[in-house]
């Protein structure tokens, strides 16, 4: 499969998935969002992706050892900022400003 | 140069949502030249997915070489958070046909809040407005995504490291899951689990694994608590 085709067939994907979750709502008329399962769901399900995406982000490098330090303190600045200021943008651009700041020091 | 009160106002609510967009399209667009495709994949991205945290996690997995089935699900668990959103919209929303489907399709957070929380004078045809800010906001967006991703191809500076921005934009939005959600317990759940899975089960197949294992723990979670509940019912 050449480069085209490969990134036409993901762009189509994640644009037609994106749509769907975006488009549900107005489908289902809130029929079948008031069902308790879905609330329970609806309620649970996002805080857990979100702290799963953050460990995927390291799955190539978390280790219970010192080369994570790096990773961990930046995103404990991350979280200072955020909890501080509370504008996404400073949070992320403090956190990665840092983060390649150490990388290309040679700390990372 | 005179504009009509409704582009006049259009203009001046999208303001903050231009500053945002901007940087931040601009931040993706920068990650994306690291895939060292052509910078017009990352417009095309901005133009039919429209999906910040979205089109980054895309980028993240591109990178890690993951499966069509593995992105089509991790994207429809990260915009999970979206599903409920709309209801609120319903009734308020007055376009009809193309009109419709094309502010379903670009109602992001920002548009979101935008068009709930701005007090619209009676000389204003609400449809209209609605309409103009999602896509002027949309605008926003495609333009920091082109710039970002065209100036990564150009330039050589140094990036390594601005993968980083990806785990920093997922930390924040826990982190405003949690403002929200006031509870630690899902939290911890998916740090056990998340860890628990990488280091004990598989490291390729983590999120995957991961999301199917938490749906599992909510699952039987709702089905202890409605038995529970039930003498009382």
């Amino acid at each position: 499969m050449n480069e085209f085709w490969y990134l036409s067939s993901v762009i189509a994907l994640l644009a037609g998935v994106t749509f769907l979750t975006r488009a549900l709502p107005f489908m289902v008329l809130g029929r079948v969002a008031d069902h308790p399962l879905l609330e329970h769901l609806g309620r649970f399900l996002p805080p857990i992706v979100m702290v799963l995406l953050v460990i995927y982000s390291f799955k190539n490098d978390v280790a219970f050892s010192l080369d994570f330090l790096p990773e961990l303190g930046c995103l404990l600045l991350v979280t200072a900022l955020h909890l501080a200021f509370r504008q996404a943008l400073i949070s992320i651009v403090g956190g990665t400003a840092m983060y390649m700041l150490l990388v290309q020091m040679g700390v990372g | 140069m005179s504009l009509s009160p409704l582009n006049a106002l259009v203009l001046r609510t999208s303001l903050p949502v231009m500053f945002g967009y901007l940087p931040l399209g601009a931040a993706f667009g920068v990650l994306f030249s690291e895939l060292d495709y052509h910078w017009l994949y990352a417009t095309a991205m901005g133009l039919f997915i429209y999906a910040g945290a979205g089109q980054f996690l895309a980028v993240g997995l591109l990178a890690n070489q993951a499966t069509l089935t593995e992105m089509a699900v991790a994207t429809l668990l990260l915009n999970s958070r979206h599903i409920f959103y709309g209801l609120s919209l319903i009734s308020r929303m007055p376009n009809r046909g193309w009109r419709r489907l094309y502010q379903i399709f670009g109602l992001t957070d920002e548009t979101y809040s935008l068009i709930t929380a701005t007090p619209l004078p009676a000389d204003i045809d609400r449809g209209q407005f609605q309409l103009r800010i999602t896509a002027v906001n949309q605008l926003y967006w495609v333009i920091g995504c082109t710039l970002g991703a065209w100036l990564g191809s150009q330039l050589e500076f140094n990036t390594a490291g601005i993968a980083f921005v990806l785990p920093a934009l997922f930390m924040v939005l826990t982190i405003e899951q949690y403002k929200h959600l006031r509870d630690i317990r899902p939290f911890i759940a998916a740090l056990l689990i998340g860890f628990g899975t990488l280091l004990l089960i598989s490291r390729e197949q983590m999120l995957l694994i991961a999301i199917l294992l938490s749906l599992s723990v909510l699952m039987m979670q709702y089905a202890a608590r409605r038995t529970h509940k039930r003498p009382e019912a």
